[in-house]
């Protein structure tokens, strides 16, 4: 009796890694057996039967092992694996987590200064880098993980934002603290404006449109040349001032103050406004969870009839969301304008959405932390992939890392995905307390429209 | 309006109308869902609406409710005393949704959109597969219900933002009047939980709660003893009592356990097949053949018999074949009930 189920196992393990490996073998024959290269006078044909026999045998190897261990047994050796973390240590390390962020955030140029005296421009700029997605992270956190629309067409708005100063610059000569304001609502009308037609759809359908949207806004700075210079971009767009104050090597800053020249202190003070920008979004959002209207907004999430019968307009409500975080990628748009000097609609593709969401489902939808770690580890993860060069050691000289970073990343999502399916922090803070403040999990806040 | 079983020679119902329905059919494609259904509901009354599975109840409680447009009919609310015949019909030939004198507001519920019909005409309800917000505290839930008022304190979100005292005062009274309703419906130890995480009593009560928070003159609830214990469907008679006496709100209520419904409906109003098939005090219906017929699934001539039986007390009843129509099913605790027909 106890082999017949071990030996049926055992069948129904090799039958299954068999039917992945003749799947890889079909699909791996165009890949990895033929393989052509423009030779002379037409295309050459070399075929690698090598490569396409180990891929299917680690496809078989790795698919019988698991399906015997984990897969198919009852009792799967991951089952063992629980990552448990004390509860008082969460709890200390959530209360703390968020100013001690902040305190580093805050003094980051200067400890970079010191750490790193002959790479802080470079890492600075990288926090700066950083710092913009936390933005565009939690801008898109009240559409998507608040309201709990699914927009793949964020980007758009960051567009408009970037070139609504950009052109304001070039045929305007307005500076960057009055275009500021005036991208961000810019962006917040076309949040409206798109808005309203496309918030009647749901779920996929949504998705599907807004993505569409971001293209067509990216297609149309694309094409038309007279007004957006089309491919080649604006260039040329001015630098914040501080106060009146330009960042040049006389009359400028550093002279203003008696400081040596350094073109340092354009980065950090680049850094401090993206800073200051960010941490602007975040408390307008934690105050509008508390308000109605972000209750309306998770509510929406949650049920949208409901909302219905209970008197939420819930047209007007989606088009808050949406427009408010349209204006902060407005904001976040005409800062990588004048960050970058020059823009093009290369910028601005379906990439960069996809980017943004993933740092907000990876982060948790809805938690701001989530938003920051996730930032912190996706963008500054792929610029640390660019610098591991100590692997040329380990793999020999031509082995290119860089090449390998996307695929290291894919993997770190698919991992994170897999450990923590609801994001980094899943949990959700009510935004009202009767006697005690709890944590609900997120295995009971709905996702929305499309997720 | 509507010649009901008149033995008694007026009822509330007919004279103090809060809402009446009159001449509503709604098809679905082909289905016919509702026919030509007339019914008044008596402000301060309990009127009950039921019928078999299938009848057309919730079809009803949604053109109500705004969330189908009738196909054809009319669907008046009236917040003044009296009928208004003169006001209803001017305001029917203007091609407007209500009108704006002071309190005797009246409405055409068929025009306005479901979320209007909330927070103008105030007609609240509840769902027959439980529509909470899952995933916010009890608390929550009840401060979303009194979204409009909270928002119109907040100044549209501006004075909020800088959190003006006027928006503090009216947050604290949202949260007072939230905490009462809690208190009402038994929920108060829970009102920081999940709703998701509540038993599925607690949840339909909760639902009650919430409507009650947007402050109705009107509360319509889909079969909420439904999957209710005999003591949890105690307390909800308890409740709605409450809530009629003590608030003046009328409830319009579906149900299929026929206990509740005589035990605490004043008026009672029955579907098949879309049709009204009676009308009247729960006496005058439970004995009326056509009613029996319906709901037992016998034929008319069979219908002494069954009558003999029903005057019986219980223990004493020989089981009838039951129709599935009369059935009550227990519906599971959906987390969002999404995607279902309420
Ligand atoms: N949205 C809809 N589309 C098509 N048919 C519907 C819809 N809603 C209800 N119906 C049909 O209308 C009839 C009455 O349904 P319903 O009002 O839910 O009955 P009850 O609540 O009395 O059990 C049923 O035949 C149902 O299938
Ligand atoms: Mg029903």
């Amino acid at each position: 009796m106890a082999a017949a189920p071990n030996s049926g196992l055992m069948a129904d393990s090799v039958k299954d890694a068999a039917i992945a490996a003749l799947l890889v073998a079909v699909l791996g024959f165009f890949f990895f057996a033929l393989r052509t290269d423009i030779g002379t006078g037409g295309l050459d044909l070399t075929y690698r039967w090598g490569m396409w026999f180990t891929a299917i045998a680690i496809v078989f190897a790795g698919r019988l092992l698991l399906n015997l261990f984990v897969f198919k047994t009852a009792k799967p050796v991951t089952s063992g694996i629980t990552i448990t973390v004390p509860a008082a240590l969460t709890t200390v390390v959530g209360r703390f987590l968020g100013p001690v962020l902040l305190l580093m955030a805050v003094g980051l140029p200067f400890i970079v200064m010191v750490l790193f005296p002959d790479r802080d421009r470079q890492f600075i700029d990288l926090a700066i880098l950083i710092m913009t997605y936390v933005m565009l992270g939690w801008g898109l956190n009240i559409v998507v993980g608040l309201a709990g629309l699914l927009d793949l067409g964020y980007v758009a708005f960051y567009a408009v934002g970037a070139y609504s100063f950009a052109l304001m610059a070039q045929y305007l000569n307005i500076g960057f603290w009055t275009a500021l304001p005036l991208a961000g609502l810019l962006a917040a009308t076309w949040g409206i404006i798109l808005g309203f037609p496309v918030l009647r759809l749901r779920g996929d359908y949504l998705a599907i449109v807004t993505l569409a949207f971001g293209e067509i806004i990216r297609v149309v700075l694309l094409n038309w040349y007279d007004f957006t210079g089309g491919p080649d971009g604006i260039s040329g767009i001015p630098k914040p001032s501080f106060f009146g104050l330009d960042f040049s090597r006389t009359g400028g800053f550093a002279e203003y103050f008696g400081l040596d020249y350094s073109t340092i202190h354009r980065f950090i003070y680049l850094y401090y406004i993206i800073l200051a920008l960010a941490l602007i979004t975040n408390f307008v959002t934690l105050r509008l969870r508390k308000l109605p209207i972000g209750r309306a907004w998770e509510a929406l999430r949650e049920d949208e009839i409901a909302c219905r019968s209970l008197g939420i307009n819930t047209t007007n409500t989606k088009l808050t969301a949406f427009s408010i975080g349209a204006m902060f990628a407005g904001f976040a748009g005409s800062f990588f304008a004048t960050r970058q000097g020059f823009i093009s609609p290369e910028s601005f593709t379906f990439l960069e959405s996809a980017i943004i969401l993933a740092i907000v489902v990876l982060g948790g939808l809805g938690s701001q932390i989530g938003v920051v770690i996730a930032s912190v580890v996706m963008i500054g993860g792929i610029e640390l992939l660019r610098n591991l060069g100590f692997l040329k050691e380990v793999f020999g000289p031509d082995f290119e890392p860089t090449q390998y970073r996307m695929l290291i990343f894919g993997l770190a999502m698919v991992l994170i995905m897999v450990w923590k399916p609801r994001g980094i922090i899943s949990s959700r803070n009510p935004s009202a307390v009767y006697k005690e403040r709890k944590k609900i999990s997120s295995d009971m806040v709905a996702q929305g429209e499309g997720h | 309006m509507e010649p009901a079983m008149k033995t008694t020679p007026t009822q509330n119902w007919d004279t103090n109308v809060v809402l009446s329905v009159e001449h509503l059919t709604m098809r679905f494609g082909g289905l016919l869902a509702v026919n030509d259904l007339s019914f008044n509901v008596g402000r301060g009354d309990i009127t009950a609406l039921i019928g078999p599975n299938g009848a057309g109840k919730t079809t009803v409680f949604n053109c109500v409710t705004g969330f189908y447009k009738p196909t054809e009919g009319r669907i008046v609310m009236r917040h003044g005393k009296g009928f208004q015949s003169e006001k209803i019909e001017a305001l029917t030939r203007t091609g407007r949704q209500f009108n704006d004198d002071g309190d005797d507001r009246v409405f055409l519920l068929e025009r306005m959109p479901d979320f209007e019909i909330s927070k103008r005409a105030k007609v609240a309800r509840t769902f027959q597969n439980i529509r909470l917000f899952g995933g916010m505290t009890a608390l929550e839930n009840l401060l979303v219900a009194q979204h409009n008022p909270l928002m119109l304190a907040s100044m549209m979100t501006i004075g909020g933002i800088f959190n003006l005292p006027g928006y503090k005062k009216a947050r604290a009274e949202a949260i007072d009047f939230a905490a009462y309703w809690l208190e009402k419906t038994g929920l108060i130890e829970r009102a920081d939980d999940p709703a998701a995480d509540l038993p599925y009593g607690d949840q339909r009560r909760l639902e009650i709660a919430r409507a009650m928070c947007t402050r109705p003159h009107l509360l319509c609830l889909d079969e909420p003893a439904a999957g209710l214990n005999p003591r949890e469907s105690t307390e909800l008679n308890n409740l709605l009592q409450y809530i009629r006496k003590d608030h003046g709100t009328s409830i319009l209520l579906i149900e299929h356990d026929m206990g509740v419904v005589m035990e605490i409906s004043d008026h009672v109003v029955v579907l098949d097949y879309g049709e009204k098939i009676s009308d009247g005090s729960a006496d005058q219906v439970k004995n009326d053949p056509r009613v029996i017929s319906a709901y037992l699934g016998v034929d008319e001539d069979e219908v002494a018999a069954v009558e003999a039986m029903i005057e019986m007390p219980p223990s004493e009843r020989t089981p009838i074949p039951a129709k599935p129509a009369a059935s009550k099913a227990k519906k599971k605790p959906g987390k969002n009930g999404k995607g279902g027909k309420s």
